[in-house]
């Protein structure tokens, strides 16, 4: 793909995520409940205290000149006040994502490493012992909920056997220095061996739980694909070209077969973004999806409307990402 | 008589399904001799791109041969193991399946597919990673230019799907040939192809053939393909050879009512006042059939002796047929 058509793809998300920005701002402002009263609730406040706060909130303004208000702080990274912890939204968030960002990228790739090579053995030797013990492996996994897989899980190897930590992202005395927040990439960082042992050994349960329905779900995309593909006539005539099946699998079959599972997973995102939220408050994990679930039940309006525009944003980005790989594996897509 | 390079012998090949064992092959024996186009006729459902996925090791279940034996070059492939087999497709033996776009691979570059057969085979390859390639790339282009591919060198980078459909089938067949096999199964080659390519790309093979020296096994259900490009022909019928012989012989005085019906079923420019006839009555189906001439139903000359089981026949002039007539 040229600069100029990549340049014009990337033109393509403006108004995409503008669109989202203005579901995502109605669909606070029409949410009931008046933040202000929450705030002054059980402070006998007077209806003068409460509209001078409203005022002082920009609530008595216009919607419109509210949402380009709105727009025009987003965009310079100030999303206003946390009621809650009374310090500005974007800096609560920031503390909290590393931990997110750490959890969901172990989640995804658990999640990939498990499925696509378990879904390609399983169309190779499809109706064999292993294609069966996937392919109930993955409905259970698609239809266990992952809180209760996840309170299993926590009873099994960190209550009862102890292998691994209950909860948080790692021992406090194993804390590496904070560079890029994430745990794991501080400790190399460090090259703290103990930090990197105890960083792995706390996200080992949280990333299999949050990963294990996208990769039930992948590896079934996956194997669907590679089936399809095996029976298409450039693997016969791959094969009368006396070409090895490891070779015809791997390249010829998997290069077509993953281009399903490339955008199932880009989908995924989005039930991984969801899945944090439930997966860190089992697991006591410091992320950002603990943090909104908190500060719903609190009517933290403005943290909760940065973070679900900041799903949203990432929801969006990466399946523009996808798209670009798709062009990689796929060359008759042309942008 | 020369040793022929590939002998079919009473060849069994079965599919197992819901309905039934369906045996698409059902006692084939053929010869392609060194050098020669043997036309493989029949209809579809008739056994001949069965017979050849056979002759490939191509056979996948639920299919499975029975019995039989395939000798290539005084070589059993019955039975031969994997990575034999493996080093013998595409290297000894190629093969070209009807639909270049279906059968070139979509997501790689025709350069990659094209190469990536030679790097399998080629054993007089320089050493040295670098070298094998350039001198793959080397030969690859060396092909497409014998195939007819113009400026081969700026389309090694290019995929399936931005060549037109005649370079595509050129390029599947220059990807067949790449390791000079001595014998070229082409299964239906022109059956996908506009009218103005089809006969390009047989003159295309007719070609090769007389440069490289090897033999074609030309599978078609075009007897007119036949008549033009073909030294000997065997026509199948529901998993049976009825009749084979040298080209012109069997076309000029058909032995067997079913080639004589194909035969009848072609237009001729030479003679438009002749109506055409179409054979009736259709293919029976290959489950629970009964011993005697599978023609019988649609046999215009059916006789009490039918209903047995008829043998091939051998006549004069190296013919043979399955008809008692």
């Amino acid at each position: 793909m040229t600069p100029v058509l990549l340049l014009q793809r990337v033109g393509h998300l403006v108004p995409v995520l503008l669109g989202v920005t203005v579901i995502v701002f109605l669909m606070m402002s029409l949410t009931p409940g008046d933040p202000a009263e929450i705030m002054l609730a059980n402070q006998n406040a007077t209806p003068a205290q409460v509209a001078m706060l409203r005022h002082d909130m920009g609530l008595d303004r216009p919607l419109m000149e509210r949402f380009v208000s709105f727009v025009g702080h987003a965009l310079q990274g100030d999303f206003g006040q946390s009621l809650f912890h009374r310090r500005p939204v974007a800096t609560v968030i920031m503390e909290r994502l590393p931990a997110t960002i750490e959890l969901s990228v172990a989640a995804m790739a658990f999640a990939l490493l498990v499925s696509i090579p378990l879904g390609v053995m399983a169309a190779v030797y499809r109706g064999g012992v292993l294609d069966r013990l996937a392919t109930v492996g993955a409905l259970l996994g698609v239809s266990l909920p992952g809180f209760w897989f996840g309170i299993l899980m926590l009873i099994g190897f960190a209550v009862n056997l102890r292998w691994l930590p209950v909860s948080g992202a790692i021992d406090f005395a194993a804390q590496p220095p904070g560079i890029t927040g994430l745990m794991v990439v501080d400790s190399m960082l460090a090259l703290r061996g103990d930090s990197l042992m105890n960083a792995l050994a706390h996200l080992v349960l949280p990333a299999i739980t949050l990963g294990l329905p996208m990769a039930a779900i992948l590896m079934r995309v996956t194997r669907a694909s590679m089936l399809e593909v095996l029976r298409q006539d450039y693997i016969t005539f791959a094969e009368a070209k006396g070409l090895g099946r490891g070779r015809i699998i791997a390249l010829h079959a998997l290069k077509n077969g993953l281009l399903p599972t490339v955008t199932v997973a880009a989908m995924e995102t989005g039930s991984l973004l969801g899945g944090n939220m439930v997966v860190e408050t089992v697991f006591g994990w410091p992320g950002l999806g603990r943090l909104v679930v908190e500060s719903i039940f609190v009517r933290n309006y403005p943290l909760v409307q940065a973070a679900v525009l900041l799903y949203a944003v990432t929801y969006v980005v990466v399946n523009f990402l996808a798209d670009l790989l798709y062009t990689v594996l796929n060359p008759r897509v042309r942008m | 008589m020369t040793e022929p390079l590939l002998a079919i012998n009473d060849l069994r090949v079965a599919f197992a399904t819901p309905h039934g064992l369906v045996r698409a092959v059902d006692g084939v024996s053929l010869d392609v001799r060194p050098g020669e186009c043997l036309g493989v006729v029949g209809e579809s459902g008739s056994g001949k791109s069965v017979t050849f996925a056979a002759v490939m090791g191509l056979i996948r279940p639920p299919g499975r041969i029975e019995s039989g034996s395939i000798r290539f070059d005084g070589r059993e492939l019955v039975g031969l193991d994997r990575v034999d087999y493996r080093s013998l497709r595409g290297r000894d033996i190629a093969m070209t399946l009807q639909d270049a776009l279906t059968s070139l691979n979509p997501a790689l570059t025709v350069g990659t597919q094209i190469t990536e057969v030679l790097l399998a085979h080629a054993e007089d390859l320089p050493s040295g990673r670098h070298a094998r390639h350039r001198e793959a790339r080397a030969r690859a282009i060396e092909m497409m230019h014998l195939v007819g591919i113009p400026a081969a060198e700026h389309r090694l980078g290019d995929y399936p799907h931005q060549f037109s459909g005649g370079m595509r089938q050129r390029m599947m067949i220059a990807i067949a040939l790449s390791c000079r096999p001595r014998l070229l199964i082409a299964d239906e080659p022109t059956t996908a192809l506009d009218v103005t390519i089809q006969a390009q790309v047989l003159e295309l093979i007719a070609g090769i053939r007389a440069t490289l020296g090897m033999s074609v096994a030309l599978i078609t259900h075009d007897l007119g393909v036949v008549a033009e490009y073909c030294d000997r022909v065997a026509v199948l019928y529901a998993g049976q050879i009825v009749e084979s012989g040298p080209t012109a012989s069997v076309i000029g005085a058909p032995r067997h009512p079913y080639t004589a019906g194909l035969l009848a079923s072609v237009p001729m420019l030479s003679n438009l006042d002749r109506r055409i006839r179409p054979i009736d009555g259709q293919v029976p189906g290959l489950v629970d059939l009964p011993p005697g001439c599978r023609f019988l139903p649609r046999c215009p000359h059916a006789a009490p002796v039918c209903v047995s089981t008829i043998a091939m026949r051998a006549l004069e002039h190296d013919r043979a047929v399955r008809c008692v007539r």
